[in-house]
Formats: C-alpha cells, sequence, structure tokens
C-alpha cells in the first residue's frame, strides 16, 4: 500500500516540478496547487496506512475501544490544505491583477522592477 | 446568471444554506463539521447571492466590510484562549458552563467561541476575496 | 499507526496539573498580544487616524512582554507553555529559550522603530489598505515562529507571517511591486512547501513534532534512520527562506519595490526568522547531522557572501545595494553555523542580532535618502551631506558597522566568527569572512562617497529640516548599534549562554518535560 501511495507522490511531485518550471505564472500557480496535494498525500502516506476505523470514541466509552487510524497526519493535512487554499487565493488574485497590470503572464517579459539599460555604476569619484 | 429561474432561488438557497453554515459550525465539537467548514457554506452563499444580485447588495446585505468580521472572529479567537489566565490552566485550555436558559441546559463553552472565531475569520476573509473577484469579474 | 488504547484511559497522566506560573504567560502572551492588537486595528476600519496610535502602543507593550520575557529567561532559564493543559509531545508546546527570547526582543524592537518610521512613510491609503494591521500580524507570525517549541507550529507561524508579508509587499499596487511580489510570493511558498516536505518526512521518521521530543529521539535513532537526508532537507528550505546562495533570487528581485518601511521590516526581519530556524533544527535538533553538513554549509555560506557583496557593488540603486548586502550577511550567519560550537554558533546568532538593528537602519536611511534627493540611485543622488549633516553621520556609523568595522555592533560578531573559524583549521572560511568585509566597506564606501559626499547642485548653507518621526527611528537603531559595540559584554554573556543552551540542549528538554518523560 505505502509503495503504491509513494508512486502516486511521486507522479504528483513530477506533474509539480514540470509545471513549476514553465514560463508562465498561471502554470506555476497550478504546479504550486499541485505541489500542495502531493505534499498532503507524502504526510498522509507519512503517518502509516491503515485500514482501520475513523477515530473516533463511541458512547460509553472513554477512550478508543480498537485499532483506529492515526488522527495526527490528518489533523496536519487539514492544518496544510487551510493554508495552501488561502495562499491559492492569494496568488491566484496576484496573478490576475500581475495579468491585467503589467499585460503578460509571462515570467520572461515581468522585469518591471528589474533596472533597465542602467548604467555601469560611477567609477570614480 | 440574472435569469429569473436563478434570481427566484437564489434567496431561498441563501439563506438556506447560512443556516446550514451555522448547524455545521455547532455540531463540529464532537462531530463532523466546524467553523472552517462552516464558514466555507457561508461565504458560498453570499457568492451565490452576489451572481443573482450583484456584489453591492451582498455588501449592504452583511452591513459590516468583510475584513471588520475577520478581525472580529481573530479577536474572539485570541480571547478564547487568553480567557484560561482567570481560571489558572494553560493557554487554550477549553473551559464548559452550562447555564439553564429556558429550562434546556446549554453546554457554552471557550471552545465553541474559538470555532465561532474561525468561522467568521473564514467568512470575512475568503468572502472578502471572493466578493472582489465577482465584483472585478463582471457581468 | 494503530493505536489500541484501554477502554476506561486515564486521562489525568495526559493533563498538566500543575498551573501555570504568571511568568510561563510570557511565553504565550507576545503571540496572543499581536494578535489581539492586530484584531482590533482590523475591526476599526473607518478610524484609520486611530491606527498609528494604536499600533505604535501595541508595539511598545510588546517590547515590554519580550524585554521581561528575556530577563525571566535569562534568569530562569527555558520556560515553557502547553497548550490545552495536554502534555508534550501531545500537545502544542511554545517554549522560550535565550536564542528565541533575544531574537524576540530584537524583532519587536525593530518593529517599534520602524511603526514609528511609517507616520511619514505610510499615507492615509497605505492606512486605509491595512498596513498597520498587517504589520501586526507580522509580528504575530515573527514573535510566534522564534517562540514557538514545535516544528509543524514553526511551519504554521512562517505562513502567517508569509501571507502578512504578501500583503505589506503589494501595498501601493504599483507594477514595480506586483511584479516583485509575484516573484516573492511564488519562490517563498515554493520555500514553505519544501519545509512541510522536511516535516512530513521528519514525523514519519520519528514519529513526533515537539522539538525538545526531536532532540531527545534523534539520539537513538541515529544509525537507522536517515537524519542526514532530514537535515539536508531542512537546510535547503530554510536556506531559502534566509536567501543562502544558490537560492537568494528572490530577494534582490523584490526588496527594493514596497514603501521603505516594508523594505526595512523584511530586510530586519524575515531572513533572520529562516537564519533562527536554521540555528534551531540544525544545532539544536540535528548536531551530528549538522557535523556531517558543515562542508556544505560553509561552502554556501561563503558563495552567499561573496555573491552578495558582488552584487551589491555591481547596483546603483540605494535598495538594491541593501538588498545584496543583507544576502551577504546571510553568509556570515551560515559560515557560523557551518563551523559551530560556542564561538560559531554564538557569532551567528549575534550577527543576525546584529543585521536586524542595522540593515533595518540603512533602509531607513535610503528612505530618507530619496525624499532628501528625490532620487534612489547613487548616480544621481549627491550632496546629502550638505543637506542634512546628521542624517548623514548616522548613516556613515550603519556603514561602518554593516562593514563590521569597531566600534560599532558588526565588529565582534566577525571577531567572533573569524575566531570560531581559525580555531577549527578553516582558514579559507575565515579569509572569506574578512575578505567579505573588507569588500562591503568598499561598498558602503562608495555608497557614502557618492551620494552624500559628492558636491550636488544643492546650494550649500541650506539644511532641510527632517521631522523627528523620521530621523527618531535611525537615531535609535544607531545608537543600538553603537551601544552594543561599546559595551558588548551583557548580551555577549547572553549569547554564549543561548549558544551553549543549544549546544546542549538539556535545559530546554527539561523545561518542557518537567517530570521526565511521562
Amino acid at each position: 500500500m505505502e509503495a503504491w501511495f509513494a508512486l502516486l507522490v511521486g507522479i504528483f511531485f513530477t506533474v509539480a516540478v514540470y509545471l513549476l518550471l514553465s514560463k508562465f505564472i498561471i502554470r506555476v500557480l497550478l504546479g504550486v496547487a499541485i505541489l500542495g496535494n502531493a505534499v498532503n498525500l507524502l504526510i498522509f502516506a507519512g503517518g502509516r496506512l491503515t485500514r482501520d476505523v475513523p477515530p473516533i470514541i463511541p458512547d460509553g466509552a472513554e477512550a478508543l475501544v480498537a485499532p483506529a487510524a492515526n488522527a495526527l497526519p490528518q489533523a496536519l493535512i487539514l492544518t496544510a490544505i487551510v493554508i495552501s487554499f488561502s495562499f491559492f487565493a492569494f496568488l491566484l488574485v496576484l496573478s490576475w491583477r500581475a495579468y491585467k497590470d503589467l499585460a503578460t503572464d509571462n515570467t520572461d517579459e515581468m522585469r518591471v522592477a528589474e533596472p533597465v539599460d542602467e548604467p555601469v555604476p560611477p567609477l570614480g569619484y | 446568471m440574472k435569469s429569473v429561474i436563478f434570481r427566484t432561488v437564489a434567496p431561498v438557497l441563501t439563506s438556506l444554506m447560512a443556516l446550514f453554515s451555522i448547524f455545521v459550525l455547532l455540531r463540529g465539537h464532537n462531530e463532523p463539521g466546524g467553523g472552517f467548514i462552516g464558514g466555507l457554506i457561508a461565504v458560498s452563499a453570499l457568492a451565490i447571492y452576489g451572481m443573482a444580485y450583484g456584489v453591492e447588495t451582498v455588501r449592504r446585505a452583511i452591513f459590516f466590510h468583510p475584513m471588520a468580521i475577520a478581525g472580529a472572529g481573530l479577536l474572539a479567537a485570541t480571547l478564547a484562549g487568553l480567557i484560561s489566565i482567570f481560571a489558572r490552566v494553560p493557554f487554550m485550555t477549553g473551559l464548559w458552563i452550562y447555564p439553564a436558559i429556558l429550562g434546556l441546559e446549554v453546554p457554552l463553552s471557550t471552545v465553541l467561541l474559538f470555532d465561532a472565531g474561525v468561522y467568521l475569520v473564514v467568512v470575512g476573509a475568503i468572502g472578502s476575496i471572493a466578493l472582489s473577484l465577482e465584483e472585478r469579474g463582471g457581468e | 499507526m494503530a493505536a489500541s488504547i484501554a477502554p476506561s484511559a486515564d486521562l489525568s497522566t495526559a493533563l498538566v496539573h500543575a498551573p501555570p506560573t504568571a511568568a510561563a504567560w510570557l511565553v504565550i502572551l507576545p503571540v496572543a498580544w499581536c494578535l489581539a492588537v492586530g484584531a482590533l486595528l482590523v475591526m476599526l476600519r473607518r478610524p484609520i487616524a486611530l491606527h498609528p496610535t494604536i499600533a505604535i502602543v501595541g508595539l511598545a507593550g510588546l517590547v515590554l512582554i519580550d524585554g521581561l520575557l528575556l530577563r525571566e529567561v535569562a534568569e530562569n532559564g527555558p520556560m515553557t507553555m502547553v497548550m490545552g493543559r495536554w502534555l508534550p509531545p501531545f500537545g502544542i508546546a511554545f517554549t522560550a529559550d535565550l536564542t528565541g527570547a533575544l531574537f524576540a526582543l530584537a524583532a519587536a524592537i525593530v518593529a517599534l522603530v520602524a511603526g514609528v518610521f511609517s507616520l511619514a512613510d505610510i499615507n492615509d491609503s497605505g492606512r486605509r489598505y491595512g498596513f498597520y494591521p498587517l504589520l501586526m500580524l507580522l509580528m504575530a507570525g515573527v514573535s510566534g515562529a522564534f517562540l514557538t517549541g514545535d516544528i509543524f507550529n514553526l511551519y504554521v507561524w512562517f505562513e502567517v507571517l508569509l501571507i502578512s508579508s504578501f500583503g505589506l509587499l503589494v501595498l501601493g499596487s504599483e507594477p514595480e511591486q506586483i511584479d516583485g511580489t509575484v516573484k516573492y510570493g511564488f519562490l517563498n511558498l515554493v520555500a514553505t512547501t519544501l519545509f512541510l516536505i522536511a516535516t512530513g518526512y521528519l514525523y514519519a521518521v520519528l514519529g513526533t513534532l515537539n522539538m525538545a521530543d526531536i532532540a531527545r529521539k534523534a539520539e537513538g535513532l541515529r544509525d537507522s534512520a536517515p537524519l542526514v537526508t532530514l537535515a539536508g532537507l531542512f537546510m535547503l528550505a530554510f536556506a531559502m527562506k534566509a536567501a543562502a546562495f544558490p537560492v537568494n533570487f528572490w530577494l534582490p528581485a523584490s526588496y527594493h519595490t514596497p514603501r521603505v518601511v516594508v523594505s526595512a521590516l523584511f530586510g530586519g526581519l524575515l531572513t533572520k526568522v529562516g537564519v533562527y530556524a536554521l540555528v534551531r533544527v540544525m544545532v539544536m535538533l540535528f548536531p551530528v547531522e549538522r557535523e556531517e553538513l558543515s562542508f556544505v554549509l560553509a561552502v554556501a555560506g561563503a558563495l552567499t557572501m561573496i555573491v552578495g557583496v558582488l552584487g551589491a557593488l555591481a547596483q546603483t540603486d540605494f535598495r538594491r545595494i541593501l538588498g545584496y548586502l543583507i544576502v551577504s550577511g546571510i553568509g556570515s550567519m551560515l559560515a557560523g553555523i557551518a563551523v559551530g560550537g560556542p564561538g560559531g554558533t554564538g557569532g551567528a546568532i549575534f550577527y543576525a542580532l546584529h543585521s536586524m538593528l542595522v540593515m533595518t537602519g540603512l533602509y531607513f536611511a535610503s528612505g530618507i535618502a530619496l525624499r532628501l534627493g528625490a532620487s534612489s540611485s547613487i548616480d544621481t543622488l549627491a550632496g546629502l551631506y550638505r543637506r542634512h549633516a546628521g542624517f548623514a553621520a548616522l548613516t556613515l556609523m550603519l556603514c561602518f558597522a554593516v562593514s563590521g568595522l569597531p566600534p560599532f555592533s558588526g565588529f565582534w560578531p566577525k571577531v567572533m566568527l573569524v575566531k570560531a573559524a581559525l580555531d577549527i583549521g578553516a582558514w579559507w572560511l575565515a579569509a572569506t569572512l574578512l575578505l567579505a568585509g573588507f569588500l562591503t566597506t568598499i561598498v558602503t564606501g562608495r555608497l557614502f562617497l557618492l551620494a552624500f559626499w559628492r558636491e550636488g547642485a544643492h546650494a550649500a548653507g541650506e539644511v532641510e529640516a527632517l521631522s523627528p518621526a523620521t530621523l527618531g527611528p535611525l537615531a535609535v537603531l544607531t545608537g543600538l548599534t553603537l551601544l552594543i559595540g561599546l559595551y558588548p559584554e551583557p548580551l555577549l554573556v547572553m549569547i554564549q549562554n543561548a549558544a551553549a543552551g543549544l549546544a546542549e540542549p538539556s535545559g530546554y528538554v527539561d523545561s518542557v518535560f518537567p517530570g521526565g518523560r511521562p
């Protein structure tokens, strides 16, 4: 089971890295989104995979009665999902603004903040 | 998006979703649910209303600016943690009171206050982004 | 991991029973305070005029809290506050040791002076956009990162400060700012995702996320677990956050675009959070692995120093020069971490604290120069000395400090680092440190000669007035640099204790697990 998950995580990472290497920010954005999901799967597999029931304590008992799935990775993933979701929302708006204001989504052409044809700094005093 | 069918259904759908979001928030302590998912449902409700009647209507309907709502939620969540100073227990410890309202015992806790804070933060922050995207998207 | 627990578990053994002392609340208070003040500011949307007052009072409160925390930690050793009564490693712990408290106090001081400086730098539209709430949330993230005792929690605080920094970067929404934010945003998100990957592997290998617990468990797993790989992953992630060569390119591409006060805050705080995390993870959690990776770190540090300062030499924009100087400074800190031992670690911590104060001050200076000379390029800036001699004097002192010349704060960490490098026989690292210092002197010397000393078109004798809100923050930071440079003894003792506490974290572990492991 873990081996298959490892393979799946690997595929996710491959796709994410491929997209991140693109010149277009919208593809990079999609790459970031997939990267986040790859990491979530990684944490999930890292918490060990079991075919157990969810860790919910039944009525009347004070603790788990049977072996249950590890709840901690799920909590970590939930946090990571919330964070990557808000980042995705922010970066989506930012990319959109960049596309509107800079009239390009090609990173090669996004050089507004870089100096253009700057002369050599003064060499003497 | 301004078809008659959609505009007729939207208010009903919005109010139902808002109600459902509060239900999800309240059942979140012992069962699946909670502030985050409840807040997302509420934002979807606002977004649907915005699609049907325009963003300005939504902004007027929720009265407060979305970011102010998020701020109130953040403050509520922080205070929920700090209440434990007075109970002499560590930060963020869940404290419960059981007042009887109309003969019914209502369990209230700092956990609920925290979760309600999360709900408001999500409604405010994601709502702010969603509304501004809708505004710019145009008709 | 499947867990089978007896149905009638006794919860009392998993809970904290002793009420926390008043001092322990100081550990959590910086974060809670910043969040509360920030939330209040977000709520107050209409009375914009109140924002600066509330924020400055809030930041002064933060300095006070962090000062008390540092005093408490210096006297009584590390302190821990657990969340929700759950004993570590189950509950999330906030642990303040000397390193964390020192960084937190320096960050609070930087934020306070930046808050004052912003009075003249942030106009009404910036206030309406939410500069002050974002500043408070940024400080919540920074304080949380310095004080948390849980590695996943550290990730969360990284993200809190990252999202606030995004908001601060786009403040103004000019095309350059959007351009800078795109580069900053994507590359930093990749860096924090790398951090999350490393954390996921760490959990898979060790089954715990509490730093004190990791430090103890790593002991027994050295032979069987791939800890060097883990440490390497953390190193890459934090080096990217700290802008070390070869993953430094986001910093010079973005730090010169936002408002001056935002540049100053970022230059002082953000990369240092990366350095702090590197120190915490490499020195305290994985000391043996740090030994194995030390050559990589040392080479990266040396290259960062040289590449940074050469980049600074090639620039004409005042703030881009400063951006490259930050990168160069990060190289010195990496070198310190690579060398290790009390001298190396202590030198890295000292250099980071010094760099927080000095780089913020220099960014303030660039803002004042921009206002006086109406230019940010040293090609056209000239004659600032005649316009305001006091400002020129303060900037000159900061230039000396950043170059590591006595009697300023940059001198002592440089001495510590060079001595530590020579002690372990890494003469090439010591030589690089000195060479970088020499080249930095050339960079700042050229900056001062051209922008300040060169005769400008300005008529002589005409002195411009600068408001106290502009010059005050610069003067405070310069004063602190001079004070540390002239009388480093108390700080030096604290930094040596901090480095010793990282190398031998028994005090830290005992504070998290007071009664031994449950």
